[in-house]
């Protein structure tokens, strides 16, 4: 039985070896590091909350709405699990749930297993948060502010982890940055729409019922870390946009200049960002997607400030 | 002697400041058998939770002649076997066996000593070679079972049991209510099942809104139509 | 209704199956390794790899084209290199009709071994948890160093998988119970059936959330202190020995073909 939310679990096959040893060397390094945190936090509550929320969160990928023509809108389920519990705990939840869909249904490699905890895991969670506390201090206290918020850290999460993803990819040499890039962000800046929606609707709920928990997890340890993530994530997109890896495949720039024909002339961008001599023709593919990314966080976070601004300034105008 | 429950003026408040246990006294002589009975929401279960230093209000609660404190906790887990509502939150292991050996593992058991028990407490419930079986695969009747034999395991003094019957089928519920009649504990059973408390408990305590109204021979509760009525209580 | 997420785990009685469950691992994650590190274009390793795997499922009494057969499910995400014919440089041998895209050699043999590498090592992954209890596999995991407390809460969740999943399809069926048609001009909108799924998952979460706390009271009844501790389950025998090294001898085979070349 097959339970999975966006299609972000990696196979084993597509990442070399030597990326897929990285990504678990990392992965554990964080694992250990959130269950510290996390056991601090929780005390001896940790291992049934953990065990127990993991579960709850590869039961609540099975929920989905209908989109158009059999598509449905599922829940990947990183940031709702930062936004409530902090995000270490939510990194110890869905890695339980990653491992899971791992050992049990080859959804997602064993090697591959470290950068699939990465992706799906740490980052979602991180970003999600990050993402959601930032907003909710721009926008202030309020009814809507908290919504807003959480919708524009779903989103967030969704397009780190896809883009993470199609970086690892390109690094294995599996899939060249150029192609893999736009369609990861293209086709999960929709899927965050859907990620966005139900991570609203949930936390819409708690904020109703048990706004106490809404609390704890604001109280909970990983602002440092979240912090951190975002600014090593920043820096890594940099570097890797100006690096050779932004060239198609590992052989680099002559690449390009081999091939002849229609292929090239088909992906040119309509337009070129910056002058030939300055960056080769064709990393101007990702750097429009990059482009491109930042462009559509700036827009979904600022219409999520308006939101939630607007709900906050019509509560102060109805008070006074 | 041992084998005893008695609980001294106990005041509970909920984390939100709703009062739960407004001074509950009783008093449970060794080896006797005693229904809890009142309507959802009088503090059955809270109760309950008092009874193994899970919850600790203001009051004494002193347990097989001694008071519940940080140190004898753990002691105390072992003398009083706590039995709750849904089996699926007792049974938490892979096995029966596991969940069965969780009890004596944490006591600091032997391997051989820990196997013993679990042998002898599922012979008392009746499951003999259920050991590997997956408790999602067990009958709710099964799943009970297996829940008292997890405490029995830890060969305690006095048994308390929080709704043994709800959601059982009559057969199910017939093997139980034998079974609650075999063990020899000293045992508090919270429940609305009234014609089991009738058929094993001569004595029962009601509680309503926090508070102890009745605590007596249950044939002479049972024939107070007018203190049955005002706590929503029904034969 | 019982979700049966065992599926994966199918009870024989077969030597693979009575195999210590840190040698199934062990041999899984050589297997997988082995295989991702097979350079391009190695058929005949690729070969001997694939026997490798019909042989262990025939061993395991599922049949030998078990695994091969379920290998499927891995493949959609092989669009992700689809790109690599069309971009990769070198002699074209075909043109695509029409856009007149051509295939390059060498990215023919690169992404024709991506694919035969992720159908292996998925058959190694189904076979791994065919053959062996996840319970075994995570103890297994334990004592290979994986921190004990994160197998402790992967135990758990499998545990509360089964009733979870079933919470969620009660909800599920209850909706659909309830709700119009979800097509047509009547339907409800995406916003609104959005933010129902989601209140689904926000009830979902508090009942889990409160299940968790009695699950930790159950546990504090009968002990628990903040260390789940575990009883010795396998003890590796002569058997268990003698598969880890044969599997090691049949692994050598191919990475020796390719050392050769």
């Amino acid at each position: 039985m097959h339970l999975s939310g966006t299609p972000l679990h990696i196979p084993d096959g597509f990442l070399s070896p030597v990326v897929s040893i990285i990504g678990w060397a990392i992965a554990l390094a964080i694992i250990v590091i959130a269950l510290r945190q996390t056991r601090l936090q929780l005390g001896e509550r940790q291992v049934p909350l953990m065990g127990v929320l993991a579960a709850f969160i590869f039961a609540a990928q099975a929920i989905n709405f209908p989109i158009a023509a059999g598509t449905s809108g599922h829940l990947l389920g990183g940031a709702l699990a930062a936004i409530v519990m902090g995000p270490w705990a939510a990194t110890l939840i869905m890695t339980a749930v990653i491992a899971m869909q791992g050992l049990l249904f080859q959804d997602g490699g064993l090697l591959a297993m470290g950068w699939n905890i990465l992706n799906m895991g740490v980052f979602t969670a991180f970003a999600g948060y990050a993402g959601y506390a930032s907003l909710r201090r721009l926008i202030g206290e309020g009814p809507r502010s908290r919504l807003a918020a959480a919708f524009a850290g779903a989103w967030l999460s969704v397009m780190v982890g896809a883009i993470a993803t199609a970086f690892e990819l390109a690094l294995s040499g599996t899939s060249p940055l150029r192609a893999a890039l736009p369609a990861m962000a293209g086709v999960h800046a929709l899927i965050g729409l859907g990620e966005g929606i139900i991570t609203t609707g949930a936390v819409g709920l708690l904020e109703v019922t048990r706004p106490e928990v809404i609390r704890a997890g604001e109280e909970a340890p990983g602002r440092l870390g979240a912090a951190f993530t975002l600014g090593g994530l920043s820096l890594a997109l940099v570097v890797a946009v100006l690096s050779p890896l932004a060239s198609a495949s590992p052989d680099g720039l002559e690449f390009v200049a081999e091939r002849q024909g229609f292929l090239r002339s088909a992906l040119e961008p309509p337009f070129k960002l910056l002058p030939d001599y300055t960056l080769p023709l064709v990393r101007n593919e990702v750097l429009t997607t990059i482009l491109a990314v930042l462009l559509g966080t700036l827009v979904v976070f600022a219409l999520a400030w308006l939101v939630g601004r607007g709900a906050v300034r019509r509560e102060h105008a109805r008070e006074s | 002697m041992h084998h005893t429950i008695d609980v001294k003026e106990l005041h509970y408040r909920y984390p939100d400041g709703t009062p739960a246990l407004r001074g509950v006294s009783l008093y449970i002589a060794p080896g006797q058998k005693v229904a809890l009975v009142g309507p959802n929401g009088s503090g059955k279960s809270t109760l309950i939770l008092h009874l193994n230093g899970i919850l600790r209000g203001e009051g004494e609660v002193c347990v097989c002649g001694k008071p519940i404190r940080d140190e004898n906790v753990p002691a105390i887990r072992a003398q009083v076997g706590l039995v709750f509502q849904d089996p699926d939150d007792q049974l938490f292991s892979h096995r029966v066996f596991e969940d069965v050996a969780f009890g004596p593992v944490h006591l600091g058991m032997e391997e051989s000593e820990v196997r013993r028990r679990v042998g002898q407490a599922l012979a008392a419930v009746g499951m003999e070679g259920f050991e590997d079986r997956v408790p999602h695969h067990l009958s709710m009747g099964e799943k009970r079972r297996v829940a008292i034999a997890t405490v029995l395991a830890m060969d305690p003094e006095i048994l308390v049991l929080d709704e043994p019957t709800a959601g059982l089928d009559p057969r199910g519920r017939r093997e139980l209510i034998s079974l609650l009649q075999h063990l020899p504990q000293t045992m508090l059973v919270a429940t609305h099942d009234m014609r089991m408390v009738a058929e094993l408990f001569p004595r029962t305590i009601v509680i309503d809104e926090g508070q102890i109204v009745a605590d007596g021979p249950t044939a002479e509760l049972f024939g107070n139509e007018q203190l049955l009525a005002a706590h929503g209580l029904e034969i | 209704m019982h979700f049966d997420l065992t599926d994966a785990y199918r009870p024989r009685k077969s030597a693979i199956h009575r195999l210590d469950p840190r040698v199934k691992l062990v041999v899984a994650l050589l297997y997988i390794l082995t295989t991702v590190a097979m350079p391009d274009g190695e058929w005949e390793a690729f070969g001997l790899l694939q026997i490798v795997a019909l042989a262990f499922a025939w061993r395991s009494n599922l049949g030998p084209f078990y695994a091969f057969r379920r290998a499927f499910i891995a493949l959609p995400f092989i669009l992700a290199a689809l790109p690599i014919p069309f971009l990769m440089p070198g002699p074209t041998v075909w043109t695509m009709p029409v856009v007149g895209w051509g295939v390059s050699a060498p990215g023919l043999v690169r992404f024709l071994s991506i694919l035969l590498r992720t159908w292996l090592a998925v058959q190694a992954g189904i076979l791994l948890s065919a053959t062996t209890r996840l319970p075994e596999i995570l103890w297994a995991l334990s004592v290979l160093r994986v921190p004990a407390t994160l197998v402790s809460i992967i135990g758990f969740m499998y545990r509360y998988i089964f009733i979870l999943a079933d919470e969620a399809v009660r909800m599920l069926r209850a909706r659909s119970a309830r709700s119009p048609k979800a097509t047509g001009p009547s339907r409800p909108s995406l916003l609104w059936q959005g933010r129902m799924a989601g209140m689904m998952v926000g009830s979902l979460f508090l009942r889990s959330l409160e299940r968790s706390e009695r699950v930790y009271e159950a546990m504090l009844s009968r002990g628990y202190a903040g260390q789940v501790r575990m009883l010795q389950a396998f003890h590796m025998g002569r058997g268990d020995w003698l598969a880890l090294l044969m599997a090691g001898v049949l692994l050598a085979v191919p990475v020796g073909l390719m050392l050769i070349r």
